[in-house]
């Protein structure tokens, strides 16, 4: 017989975030705090904030204005957040935020890696992303992003060998000003939402990439961030930019020290595919989830969309959403160009008294062009998980095909799943498919492993494991072994 | 401790329950090592409890009686526990595991049993290398340990995948639920060659069935009739052909009358 067993891959060691350290937090394992001097600016907002953002980051004039005018905006909405969501928070006093925190004292931002505060390249060490050069990730350049700077990018020479731009988005606006200029904001304006607003005005940090024509990635691009400054909020923002027939595969994680209060994270990502790019969009978010009565725990309040901007273009999102106390987050795609394929693949885990509100947005505008959605919630403890999803499709759209597929697993009768789907259909020749099922780990099912030997425990990782497969199978390898132990690690306790 | 004449597994006067219904009522059964026994009765008499008991599934009560297995009580371990220890029930209605791969699953079980000895989790070749032996033994689609457990497999192919997964563990109490219902007879073949080369001196089966025509297949030493929760006849391989040729009916007329 020619065809043969598949050898089981060797277990790899993950590598990416959860690597342990005797000194972390027993249930958040990347609760540290990094004891490093920080530069803070006082607390509150106004315009004079915006400025003093703008002047520490030694910004030109264009982009001062652009936060200001972005920051009118915002202000003019009188605190007034979204309530449409399935979720619920005391209200945030956003005047009871810092806005900028960098670690270092002023004027002193290192240039290369030997300058970095080794406290910091500790840090990142235990957090398993090490960016010294003899040991930095091997297949993956990092842009580490601690609050409000980026402390270091590896790779940078590689990278630069091959015509790609990956850097702080904060170094882009000073070299790259045509490239930020024209599409920053462009996918996500200022007056999209309240948190976007808010990020446009006070972004600190984040990433930019720019993929020239024609051009594979060689390596995957990472950006890690981690919130340590108490009582900061973050808000990144990154910029990717894909040109014609170019390919990137971009990943995101994000830690943050385990804190009674709650930590705002807003950040804004904008996506842009031209003709023929492939833009392939992976995050393992696992800020810190609140502890096991709800106190703490970071509000995750994210606004990430990307264009297919033109023909035969392909953006896919990945997420696999274990952390935060709040996640209000839609990763969506625009499916401008003819032919082009936007993606969305989706775990999202709540357990204790974390809530997520969850999903995409996939709008159709040009002709044949495709989403696909499938989106997996487990629900734990009390956690509530709701995905909600839009799939527009414009009168232009002719041919237009979307499947959407959501799961929902339940751990516990405390736990909530709920589905919201919206379907706006205005051409009649587009192919619509939603399906959706809610599933609970049987009895029988835990029994049939147990009576193979595996602990109850095991076979619950195991079958969880197995719900979420087809998504694990959207992320680059390491990833997807993480993403298995950030799961174990998300359900501690509400297992077994 | 295991000495040379304590019975595989003993089971005294079982009593078992579920949801207020009495289903076992006094269950007597003894199996040695070396030995096969078929367990034969009608549908309904309490064949699935019986050995889902033994493998300690827990929506079963058991309200009086006593299960030694190896000399230990088999009945106060935890399922996982009794399963590395050596007992295999073969499921009469095998569970499907949505997205977990079947060699995943193997290979899970392969670890917990080599952890229970103290032994280290086998390497990912060896482990190859042993399920590629095992899917010849059993003659099954090497396509199928690539798909999830049980999903979307004909019943044919779940019943199959039980064998394999009993070769896989070695274990020294097979139970067989029904493994041979809804095989057609080239299936039926292939499944109890595949017990029969799994058989040897050291380990027992138990077999469960409604029908005679797998022991054609697979000779049994002891064959016993359970009707309504009770051991009511046991004998020899004649016993079965009997039974097939005169159905249930008449063992219970017989009973009734005798009681
Ligand atoms: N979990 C259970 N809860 C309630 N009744 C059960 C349960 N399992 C089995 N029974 C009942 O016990 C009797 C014996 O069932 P079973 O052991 O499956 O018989 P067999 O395998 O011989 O066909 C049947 O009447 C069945 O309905
Ligand atoms: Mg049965």
């Amino acid at each position: 017989m020619a065809s043969s067993v598949t050898p089981p891959k060797s277990k790899a060691e993950p590598k990416v975030i959860s690597r342990t350290s005797s000194d972390l937090d027993a249930d958040y394992k990347w609760g540290f705090t990094i004891d490093i001097e920080s530069e803070v600016i006082p607390k509150g907002l106004n315009e004079d904030v915006v400025r003093l953002i703008s002047q520490k980051k030694g910004e030109p004039d264009w982009m001062l204005e652009w936060r200001l005018k972005a920051y009118r905006h915002w202000v003019k909405q009188d605190y007034r957040e979204p309530t449409w969501a399935n979720i619920q928070h005391p209200p945030i006093d956003y005047q009871d935020i810092i806005y900028y925190a960098a670690p270092g004292s002023k004027d002193d931002a290192p240039k290369s890696l030997d300058e970095v505060d080794p406290e910091i390249l500790e840090a990142f060490d235990k957090l398993g992303i090490p960016l010294a050069e003899r040991e930095r990730l091997a297949g993956v350049a990092v842009d580490a992003v601690l609050d409000s700077v980026s402390v270091a990018t590896t790779y940078q020479d590689m990278l630069e060998k091959a015509g790609i731009i990956f850097c702080p988005i904060s170094e882009a606006i000073k070299n790259h000003p045509d490239l930020v200029k024209k599409y920053l904001g462009s996918v996500v304006p200022f007056a999209d939402n309240f948190y976007a607003g808010l990020n446009s005005a006070v972004f600190s940090d984040g990433s930019f990439a720019y993929i020239p024509p024609g051009v594979r990635c060689p390596i995957e691009l990472m950006t890690y961030f981690r919130i340590n400054q108490a009582d900061s909020g973050q808000f990144e923002r990154t910029l990717i930019i894909a040109d014609k027939g170019s390919y990137v595969s971009y990943l995101e994680g994000c830690t943050a020290p385990a804190r009674k209060t709650n930590q705002l994270h807003a950040a804004v990502v904008e996506l842009v595919a031209l003709e023929d790019a492939e833009i392939k969009y992976s995050t393992l978010q696992n800020w810190f989830p609140g502890d096991k009565d709800g106190n703490g725990g970071v509000y995750n309040f994210v606004t990430k969309r990307g264009i297919c901007k033109e023909r035969n273009s392909k953006i896919s999102w990945t997420q696999v959403e274990t952390g935060s106390a709040i996640t209000w987050k839609y990763p969506s795609v625009i499916l401008k160009g003819d032919n082009s394929v936007g993606e969305f693949y989706s775990v999202a885990l709540v357990n204790n008294f974390q809530q997520a509100d969850t999903g995409t947005k996939m709008i159709h505008q040009g002709k044949n062009t495709k989403s696909t959605i499938v989106a997996k919630g487990i629900s734990a403890g009390k956690g509530n998980a709701t995905y909600r999803g839009l799939v527009k499709i414009n009168s232009g759209a002719q041919g237009a095909k979307n499947f959407t597929q959501c799961d929902s697993l339940l751990i516990g009768d405390q736990c909530g799943a709920h589905t919201v789907p919206y379907i706006e259909v205005k051409n009649s020749s587009a192919q619509v498919e939603h399906e959706a099922s809610t599933s609970k780990v049987s009895d029988d099912q835990l029994f049939y492993c147990q009576q193979r030997g595996i602990s109850v425990e095991d076979a619950h990782y195991m079958i969880i494991n197995g719900f979420c497969r087809d998504i694990f199978q959207e992320l680059p390898f390491e990833f997807a072994m993480e993403a298995g132990q950030l799961l174990k690690v998300s359900l501690e306790g509400a297992v077994g | 401790m295991t000495s040379k004449n304590t019975p595989l597994l003993e089971i005294r006067g079982l009593c078992v329950s579920a949801d207020d219904l009495e289903i076992l009522k006094g269950v007597d059964f003894t199996v040695n090592t070396g030995e096969v026994h078929a367990i034969m009765g009608p549908n309904g008499s309490g064949k699935s409890t019986l050995v889902s008991v033994l493998a300690g599934k827990p929506e079963y009560t058991v309200t009086a009686g006593t299960v030694r297995y190896q000399g230990q009580n088999l009945l106060s371990l935890e399922p996982e526990m009794r399963a590395r220890m050596g007992v295999f029930l073969a499921f009469q209605y095998p569970l499907e595991l949505p997205g977990v791969r079947a060699w995943q699953f193997l290979k899970a079980a392969v670890d917990a049993l080599r952890q229970h000895r103290g032994e280290e989790d086998m390497s990912a070749r060896d482990f190859d290398r042993m399920l590629r032996e095992k899917v010849k033994l059993v003659d099954i689609d090497p396509d199928l340990v690539k798909r999830a457990v049980n999903e979307g497999f004909s019943g044919g192919e779940k019943k199959r995948n039980e064998i394999l997964q009993m070769a896989i563990m070695e274990p020294k109490l097979a139970l067989l639920d029904e493994t041979d219902s809804g095989l057609d007879i080239d299936a039926l073949r292939i499944v109890s060659e595949g017990v029969n080369r799994l058989k040897n001196p050291a380990n027992a089966t138990v077999l469960v069935t409604h029908y005679q025509r797998i022991l054609d297949y697979i000779a049994p030493d002891h064959v016993h009739v359970l009707l309504d929760g009770r051991i009511v006849q046991s004998g020899g391989p004649s016993l079965a052909m009997e039974l097939e040729a005169k159905g249930y009916e008449w063992i219970r007329e017989a009973v009734e009358a005798s009681g």
